[in-house]
C-alpha cells in the first residue's frame, strides 16, 4: 500500500494503556483500504439522513430528556494537548471527537458510515467525486454559522497545517469546493473507498474559520458539548452546548476524570466519584462489580486486536512451517480465558467482528501433535525464540500462557519486558525481535500491517498487496468486500502472526446509566447519549 | 551568625548547581525526545531535522546554560509531547504537593509528639511499652499500605470519605479537606510514628540531665519540669529528623499521589516519565532537589535560631 500509511499505524495503545505512554505511539486515524462506502442507511442520492448523534440508527441509545444531570467518567490516559491536528494520541480523539468536533459523516454501531454534518451525500459513477449536502442551521460554539466554506477551509487545512504523521489520508483529495453554503463538492485524484471511512476520523472533524488559533486549550466545534474546563492532571469538564444543532444531550455537565492507577478507578466507582469506568484494564476485578442492582457491565467489540506478532523477515519464523507450527501450538481459548477471563472474540485472522468483511474462521485449530510434527518437518527440533513485551497488561497476562504452551511443543521462548519507548525502536523501527504481543487497535488496519513488507511483521505477499489496491478502487460494497475476503483468507493460510483474540470493549457503570455506546468503533467516545437515572 | 548564614547560602547554591548538571547530565539522551516526539513515523532525516530545531544538537554544556537561564527565570521550555510550557504546569503540581506534605506533617507531629512525650514519661511501664509497640508497627508499616487499607474501610465500606481526587482549596475548601483527610492520614501516621520514637528518646535524654532533676527536685511534676526546661532542648534533635523526614515525605508523595488521583509533582513526574517527556522530568526532578536542599537549608538556620550554643559555634 502507499508507503507514507505506514506511519498511520497504532499499536495497542487506546484500549491497551495500561501504563504505557500515549506520546510516543501514534494513534492516527484511518488506514487505508476500507471498503464501507455509502452503506445502506445513506444510499446515494438519498436525503434522509440519521439525524443526531443522539438517535443512533440501531435504536440502541436513544436520548433521555436534557436535564440538568451531571456524570463523571473514568478514563485512563489524560491529553497531552487538545489539538489533535499537532499532538498524536488517543485520549484527545477519544475526549474530543464527536463531543466537541463533529465530521461530515461518521459511523454507525455496526460499522457503517452515515452522515452526520452532511444531511446525504452522492458518489459519481467513477467514484472519483462526491457531493455532501450540509445540514443547514448548524452553528459553531463561538457563534458563527458552519457552511461549506469551512468544510473546505477544513479539509484543505489538513494538508496544509496538520502534523505530518496523520494528514496522509488526505492525499488522495485533489479538490474540495463549496457549490452552495450547503454543498460541498470533493474530488479525488483516485477513486478511494478508504477516503470517506477517514473523513469519520479525526482529519474529518469540521473546524471554524475563525475559531483555530488556540486549538491547544480552545477547540471550537460544533458538537453537542463544550470545554468547560481542563484541569491538568486531574479531569476535564464538558459542558453542553446549548446551541446545538441536533437532538440536545440528556446531561448538562459531563466530566471526564483520569487515573493512572486501575484500582483508583475501580474505588471512584465503587464510592461515587465515578459513574462509569470507561475501559476496563483489570476483568479480574468485575467481581466487586457482580451485584447487578448497583452495576452494568458493557461486553462490546472494539476495533483491537491481540496479536502474537511473529518477525516473518528472517531466521526461523520466516519459513512458513514454523509459523504454522506456532499457530497450531496455541490453544487460544485458554488464552483468553486465563489472561482476560474469557472477555473478548477468538478470530481466526485480522479484522473485527464489527468490521463489514469479518470472517469467521480457524485455519490453525489446537493441534499439538501437528505442530511437532511441522517443527520436525522445518528441522527445528530445538527452537528458541524471544518474546519482546510491551509495558501492557494484556500482553503482560498472556505472555506466561503463551509460553508454556510453546514449550509444550518443544520451544523455548524467553521473555522480556521492555518499556513503550523501547518497545517502538526495537520491534517497530527496528524490527529486532522475534515474537511480541501488541493489541493493533486501528478500525480497519489490515492493509497497514499486512500490505506493507517494511511493517514491522514483515509480511511480503503481492497477491494480498495487489487485492488491498484493488479493493481500495472497487465501486461497490459487494466487490470490495470481495476482494478483502479473499486478501484475508490468504493471510490467514499465511501465518504471519497468531490471532489471540479480538479486544473487548469493556465497561462497568452504575445500574442506572444509560445510551452508553457499546461497541467502539470510532476513536470517540461519544458522551451525547449518556444519562443517568 | 550573619556570615554563618551567608556561608550556609552559598553551599546552598552550590549543591543546587551541581544537583541541577547532574540531573541533567543523567537525563541527556541526544535525540531521543526528538524520536519520541516523532513516535512511529519519524526517519532518521525527520528525527535529525526536529532534533536540530530542537537544539538538541549543540553541546550539552550550552544546552545546560540555556535551560539553567531559562529556570533561573522559571521557564522551563516547552514540552516536548504536549506542545506547553512546562512553568506554570509545574507550579500547580508544586502547590498541590506542598498542602499534601504539609498536612501530612502536622498529622505527624499531632501524633508523634504527645505519643513520644508520653511513651517517655512512661518509660518502663506498661503504658509506655504499650506506645512503644504502637509506634513500632507504624513505622513498619508502608505508607502505600497504609493508604489501600485506608481507602478500603473509610471510603469504599464505610463510604466518609472520597476514596480520591482533589479540589482547589479555595474552589471549596470543606471538600478540599475531604479530599485530603485520607491521604494526610496515609503518609502522616507513618511519618508520625517514625517521629515518635526520636521524641521519645529525645526527652528520655533530657529527663536524665542534672537540671531536670534540679527542677523536679524543686516540686515539679516530671511533665511540669519538662515543659518548662526541657522542650526546647529536646526538639533540636527532633526538628533535624523532621527536616530529613519531610524529605521523605515528598518522595512517599510520589505514590500516595497515585494511589489518590492528586494531581501533585509527584503524579506529574509519573505521568512524564511514563510519556518520555524528558525535559518536563527534568524540570520535576531538579525543583525536587531544590526543595530538599531547600529544607535542610531551613534547617540548619533553624537550629541556629533556637540553639545559641549553636549559632556561637557556627559563627566562631
Amino acid at each position: 500500500m502507499r508507503g507514507k500509511r505506514f506511519a498511520a499505524l497504532t499499536v495497542g495503545l487506546l484500549v491497551a494503556t495500561l501504563a504505557a505512554c500515549s506520546a510516543g505511539s501514534t494513534t492516527t486515524p484511518g488506514t487505508s483500504g476500507q471498503t464501507a462506502g455509502p452503506s445502506t442507511t445513506a444510499a446515494p442520492g438519498s436525503s434522509t439522513g440519521t439525524g443526531p448523534t443522539g438517535s443512533d440508527p440501531t435504536g440502541s441509545a436513544s436520548p433521555a430528556p436534557a436535564g440538568d444531570g451531571a456524570l463523571a467518567i473514568g478514563f485512563v490516559l489524560e491529553p497531552t494537548s487538545l489539538d489533535f491536528t499537532q499532538t498524536d494520541g488517543a485520549p484527545i480523539t477519544q475526549a474530543l471527537l464527536l463531543n466537541v468536533y463533529e465530521t461530515l459523516v461518521k459511523t454507525d454501531q455496526n460499522g457503517d458510515i452515515v452522515p452526520l454534518l452532511a444531511e446525504s451525500y452522492d458518489v459519481s459513477d467513477d467514484g472519483l467525486t462526491y457531493t455532501f449536502q450540509l445540514r443547514d442551521g448548524v452553528t459553531f460554539s463561538n457563534g458563527t454559522p458552519f457552511t461549506a466554506e469551512d468544510a473546505v477551509f477544513s479539509i484543505e487545512r489538513v494538508k496544509t497545517d496538520w502534523k505530518p504523521s496523520v494528514k496522509a489520508g488526505m492525499d488522495v483529495v485533489a479538490s474540495a469546493t463549496a457549490t452552495s453554503p450547503t454543498e460541498l463538492t470533493v474530488v479525488l485524484s483516485q477513486p478511494s473507498r478508504s477516503w470517506l471511512f477517514d473523513m469519520t476520523t479525526r482529519i474529518g472533524a469540521m473546524f471554524s474559520r475563525t475559531g483555530v488559533d488556540d486549538l491547544a486549550n480552545t477547540p471550537i466545534g460544533t458538537g453537542p458539548y463544550t470545554l468547560q474546563a481542563w484541569n491538568k492532571g486531574d479531569s476535564i469538564v464538558m459542558e453542553r452546548n446549548t446551541a446545538y444543532w441536533g437532538t440536545p444531550p440528556p446531561t448538562k455537565t459531563v466530566t471526564l476524570k483520569y487515573f493512572a492507577d486501575p484500582n483508583a478507578m475501580n474505588n471512584a466507582l465503587l464510592t461515587g466519584g465515578i459513574q462509569v469506568v470507561s475501559t476496563v484494564q483489570t476483568p479480574e476485578a468485575l467481581g466487586q462489580f457482580a451485584d447487578t442492582s448497583k452495576y452494568q457491565v458493557i461486553d462490546g467489540s472494539s476495533t483491537g486486536e491481540v496479536l502474537l506478532s511473529m518477525n516473518n523477515r528472517t531466521g526461523p519464523l520466516s519459513d512458513l512451517r514454523v509459523r504454522q507450527a506456532i499457530s497450531y501450538a496455541l490453544d487460544r481459548e485458554t488464552i483468553l480465558d486465563a489472561a482476560w477471563s474469557g472477555y473478548g472474540t477468538l478470530i481466526g485472522t485480522h479484522e473485527a467482528p464489527t468490521d463489514p468483511w469479518f470472517t469467521d474462521v480457524d485455519t490453525y485449530p489446537y493441534d499439538p501433535q501437528k505442530a511437532r510434527d511441522l517443527l520436525a518437518e522445518a528441522g527445528q527440533s530445538d527452537l528458541t525464540l524471544r518474546l519482546t513485551l510491551p509495558p501492557v497488561g494484556y500482553a503482560a497476562a498472556a505472555a506466561p500462557i503463551v509460553i508454556s504452551q510453546l514449550a509444550e511443543v518443544g520451544i523455548t521462548v524467553q521473555d522480556s519486558d521492555v518499556d513503550f519507548a523501547t518497545w517502538i525502536s526495537n520491534v517497530f523501527t527496528n524490527h529486532d525481535f522475534d515474537l511480541t504481543i501488541i493489541n493493533h487497535v486501528e478500525p480497519r488496519d489490515a492493509p497497514t500491517l499486512f500490505g506493507n513488507p517494511d511493517y514491522y511483521i514483515g509480511y511480503d505477499n503481492a497477491t494480498v498487496r495487489d487485492l488491498f489496491t484493488k479493493a481500495d478502487g472497487e465501486l461497490t460494497d459487494e466487490a470490495a468486500n470481495t476482494d478483502y475476503q479473499q486478501a484475508l483468507d490468504q493471510i490467514a493460510a499465511d501465518a504471519p502472526v497468531v490471532w489471540l483474540w479480538s479486544f473487548p470493549n469493556l465497561i462497568v457503570a452504575d445500574a442506572d446509566v444509560q445510551g452508553i455506546v457499546q461497541n467502539q468503533i470510532s476513536a470517540a467516545f461519544e458522551l451525547a447519549t449518556i444519562s443517568q437515572g | 551568625m550573619v556570615w554563618s548564614l551567608l556561608r550556609r547560602a552559598l553551599i546552598f547554591v552550590a549543591s543546587v548547581l551541581v544537583a541541577s548538571l547532574l540531573v541533567f547530565w543523567v537525563l541527556d539522551n541526544g535525540c531521543e525526545p526528538a524520536r519520541n516526539a516523532l513516535g512511529v513515523s519519524g526517519t532518521p532525516e525527520s528525527v535529525a531535522a526536529l532534533c536540530s530545531d530542537m537544539g538538541l544538537d549543540r553541546p550539552l554544556v550550552v544546552q545546560y546554560v540555556d535551560w539553567l537561564g531559562g529556570a533561573v527565570r522559571g521557564d522551563f521550555g516547552v514540552s516536548y509531547v504536549s506542545n506547553a510550557p512546562i512553568g506554570p504546569t509545574l507550579f500547580d503540581q508544586l502547590t498541590v504537593t506542598l498542602w499534601l506534605v504539609a498536612g501530612s506533617m502536622v498529622v505527624a507531629l499531632l501524633i508523634a509528639v504527645p505519643l513520644g512525650m508520653l511513651s517517655a514519661l512512661r518509660n518502663g511501664r506498661p503504658l509506655g511499652y504499650l506506645l512503644s509497640g504502637i509506634s513500632q508497627i507504624g513505622v513498619a508499616v508502608p505508607a502505600f499500605l497504609a493508604a489501600i487499607l485506608l481507602v478500603l474501610v473509610f471510603a469504599v465500606r464505610l463510604g466518609w470519605l472520597p476514596a480520591n481526587g482533589y479540589v482547589v482549596p479555595a474552589a471549596d475548601p470543606v471538600d478540599f479537606l475531604r479530599h485530603m483527610v485520607l491521604p494526610w492520614i496515609s503518609l502522616g501516621v507513618v511519618q508520625g510514628a517514625v517521629l515518635a520514637r526520636y521524641v521519645r528518646s529525645a526527652v528520655l535524654d533530657e529527663l536524665g540531665q542534672d537540671y531536670l532533676r534540679t527542677a523536679r527536685s524543686k516540686g515539679l511534676t516530671p511533665f511540669r519540669a519538662l515543659r518548662r526546661h526541657g522542650l526546647r532542648n529536646a526538639s533540636i534533635p527532633v526538628l533535624t529528623v523532621v527536616g530529613v523526614n519531610l524529605v521523605t515525605v515528598l518522595v512517599g508523595a510520589v505514590i500516595i499521589e497515585r494511589i489518590f488521583t492528586v494531581p501533585g509533582i509527584g503524579k506529574g513526574l509519573a505521568d512524564a516519565a511514563e510519556r518520555r517527556d524528558l525535559l518536563t522530568v527534568q524540570a520535576i526532578v531538579v525543583t525536587l532537589v531544590l526543595v530538599a536542599l531547600l529544607i535542610s537549608f531551613l534547617v540548619d538556620v533553624a537550629y541556629a535560631l533556637i540553639d545559641p550554643r549553636l549559632r556561637t559555634r557556627a559563627g566562631a
